[in-house]
């Protein structure tokens, strides 16, 4: 029954050695290299939730009356595409939890992208041959970022409407370029023209989503061909490659890892409400709410344009640089051009350029990790700083006091961290303690002539419990192996 | 005994998840002290005088408690004192209730932001003798408001357009230049009624709005309360900065975790 059409494609298009070698792939086996999968997983359920929005979302600015089921906006002129996404939530059947699952999804894709690209910068797997593979993530966070804000506006309620009015008025602080820019962008002067929702819904849908999924597609054919890198250990080298082939091993558990991330974003789009339109309301350019926030992943920007000192060079009545170029556009690109230029500044640190398929744990390179945890330091210190107004709020810390605070940590604190972060790590590499899980080295024991003999690794046992009291022999049988 | 602890091991996970869920609903949950508490405050919520309530009676206490709790501040002679706070002649019993009812006065500094709380030194009656002593320097009265009467959807307009920019547009107060806005979620349409009138420290006034319109504006700030959440759990309806919270300290250590427990731990 199956035989049949399997040999039929197989003769022609001979899969059967294809498949063969797929199955037989190997990855080396490590939770940190899952993070990855995270992330393809969210980007699956984004696309499939995604296209369902898409049938039901209306891109124009038209203008329009709300008469629909909710009460407290009946009456109330609208846009049609904030109405197709109030329809869309409370009154077409599952829209809600496909919606508030597409927001969810979104947020986890591009934690789950932050956290892949930290666990490959801290284990040294972007070194050679791996760099291109590496800048092919890097520009996949960066389009993973403009497509999150562009969902996040496409929705013209008030957040939306307050953050494009940000991002209109960055373009605008960019020097020379910068009012061209946004002209052509917004295809006139804010709140743009009617195009402006034709285009950012059909990048939105159409142009980022296939260069994700060509990007996703490169990453994965080069990961494939390049093999996965491993962590150093038994039988492992810099030529083989050890770990679970994916039939029968690792697919099924990949398998897994793929429901469990669908679960966990299903749960919370049923369970938790993530930007609850009806209650922002529609935008209109002269309407603001305190609290409005963009996404977290946009956090870094918001809190960098709120601690930006007022700077803003001038000649005459011509500004040269916007205040809001400095943190809104410049610091992203100098962050973002640190991370494309990590591999070569590695190579400089780190002298000859051989390859490397062996992983260094962060503690084997302390000077990398070190300044890795200073880069991180300073972009998550902005990023804490897009919260001053609520921490002000709830907590009474005084406003003027945390911008100050933050703009002095933002110079400061990269510094701070890159001592203390060296100093954690060279003393990790030195005793070769887990960091969780405490010491793991070796268990010495004086002997009668006042010198020291090593026993065999630290089991976890042999100290605090009673390992005094326990003869010569029991404790060199706990670790027999060793030796 | 090793079985134990293995079933101790097992049971970190599940134990590790529910803390951070704990940790993220203590957050998210209706905020804590100081603010906070300020608005769960159950602070009279009707007029301190009705309108036919006897004044005169009320006047020689009035006087006295206004001479010791308010005239350091407001005068003696209730002119105020330049520098320290404004004159009370004319501001009528609407004022002296809303700043009296809610507790934001008397200040324990001049230069404090008053803020409301939930009782003070004063007793309701000392309080009502105050109001009616106020009331003889002239000024608009308690005003009346019926949130019934107003429009729901009217009211939510209202509010984006005058309101939002400073007390959020669901009503979860903020920050704004040498002032925090309150949260009105603990206030009653009398409070609404009288703040649009008075404008209370930063706040404009707002005198143009009709009684409709002011019936309007109280009835959303009392839906804004407890707002519609189809969505599920509403976690403060503040908007991005929970939900990151939420990405960060449940779903994306939730899947953490389960990476952990499916993948392979040790390097060697």
């Amino acid at each position: 029954m199956i035989g049949d059409p399997v040999r039929f494609v197989d003769e022609r298009l001979n899969t059967a050695s294809l498949v063969r070698k797929a199955l037989r792939y190997v990855f080396p086996d490590h939770w940190s290299f899952m993070l990855g999968e995270i992330a393809l997983y969210a980007f699956l359920v984004l696309v499939g939730t995604g296209i369902f929005l898409a049938f039901n979302y209306v891109p124009s600015d038209a203008e329009t009356v709300y008469r629909g089921t909710y009460e407290p906006l009946r009456g109330t002129p609208m846009s049609e595409a904030y109405k197709s996404v109030v329809d869309l939530s409370l009154d077409v059947p599952a829209g809600l939890l496909i919606r508030q699952t597409h927001h969810w999804a979104a947020n986890v894709f591009i934690a789950a992208i932050v956290l892949h690209l930290v666990r490959i910068l801290f284990t040294g797997a972007f070194r050679k041959p791996r760099e291109i593979n590496y800048w092919i993530g890097l520009t996949m966070l960066a389009v993973a970022i403009l497509e999150g804000f562009l969902g996040y506006s496409l929705i013209d309620d008030l957040l939306s409407g307050m953050g494009l009015a940000i991002a209109y008025s960055v373009a605008l602080a960019t020097p020379v370029i910068g009012a061209d820019v946004a002209l052509l962008i917004w295809g006139g002067e804010y709140p743009g023209a009617t195009v402006f929702w034709d285009r950012i819904f059909t990048v939105h849908i159409l142009i980022l989503p296939l260069l994700l999924a060509g990007l996703i597609s490169l990453h994965m054919l080069i990961l494939t061909k390049q093999h996965h890198t491993q962590f150093p250990g038994p039988k492992r080298t810099e030529r083989n490659v050890v770990g679970t082939p994916l039939w029968p091993g690792y697919a099924l558990r990949s398998l897994g890892l793929l429901f469990a991330t669908a679960g966990v974003l299903f749960l919370l789009g049923g369970l938790v409400q993530i930007n609850p339109v009806w209650l922002w309301g529609p935008y209109e350019p002269y309407l603001s709410t305190n609290a409005a926030q963009p996404d977290w992943y946009l956090g870094w920007l918001i809190g960098g344009l709120r601690i930006m000192p007022p700077l803003e060079p001038v000649i005459g009545d011509y500004t040269l640089v916007g205040n809001a170029f400095f943190m809104g556009a410049l610091f992203p690109l100098v962050a973002f051009g640190v991370l494309y230029l990590w591999p070569l500044i590695d190579r400089r640190w780190s002298g000859a350029g051989e390859r490397h398929e062996l992983l260094d744990r962060p503690r084997d390179n302390p000077r990398r990790s070190a300044a890795l945890v200073a880069f991180l330091t300073w972009v998550a210190i902005p990023f804490v700083a897009g919260a001053t107004d609520r921490v002000f709020y709830r907590l009474g810390v005084p406003y003027d006091l945390q911008i100050w605070a933050f703009r002095v940590l933002f110079v400061v604190g990269p510094f701070l961290a890159w001592l203390v972060a060296r100093r954690i790590f060279e003393d990790l590499h030195d005793r070769d303690a887990h960091p969780l899980r405490g010491w793991t080295g070796r268990v010495v024991q004086r002997n009668a002539r006042g010198g020291f003999e090593t026993l065999g690794a630290y089991d976890g046992r042999t100290r605090g419990e009673g390992g005094a009291e326990r003869d010569e022999a029991t404790v060199a049988a706990d670790v027999p192996a060793e030796r | 005994m090793s079985r134990a602890r293995g079933i101790l091991r097992r049971l970190r996970a599940p134990v590790a998840v529910v803390c951070g869920g704990v940790a993220l609903a203590s957050v998210a949950a209706p905020a804590p002290s100081p603010v906070p508490a300020l608005s769960q405050a159950a602070n009279e919520r009707t007029a301190l005088l009705a309108p036919t309530s006897d004044r005169a009676a009320l006047l020689p206490e009035g006087r006295r408690l206004f001479v010791d709790a308010c005239s350091s501040c407001h005068g003696e002679d209730a002119r105020g004192i330049a520098g320290r706070a404004p004159s009370l002649r004319g501001v009528g019993e609407l004022a002296a209730d809303f700043y009296l009812r809610t507790n934001r006065m008397p200040l324990d500094a001049p230069d404090d932001q008053p803020t409301r709380h939930p009782s003070n030194a004063l007793s309701t009656q000392q309080k009502r003798a105050i109001v009616a002593y106020i009331g003889t320097f002239g000024g608009p009265p308690i005003p009346e408001v019926h949130p019934e009467r107003g429009s729901l959807p009217a009211g939510r307009r209202l509010f984006a357009e005058r309101c939002a920019g400073c007390h959020q547009i669901v009503a979860r107060g903020g920050q704004a230049p040498g002032a925090q806005i309150p949260d009105l979620e603990g206030v009653a349409p009398l409070d609404v009624a009288e703040a649009v009138d008075i404008g209370p420290y930063v706040m404009s006034r707002f005198r143009s709005l009709s009684d409709h319109e002011v019936d309007s504006i109280a009835r959303y700030v009392a839906y804004a309360k407890d707002p519609e959440d189809h969505g599920g759990w509403g976690i403060g309806h503040i908007g991005p900065i929970p939900e990151g919270m939420v990405t960060w300290l449940l779903a994306a250590f939730a899947l953490l975790l389960t990476i952990r427990i499916i993948g392979e731990r040790t390097t060697r």
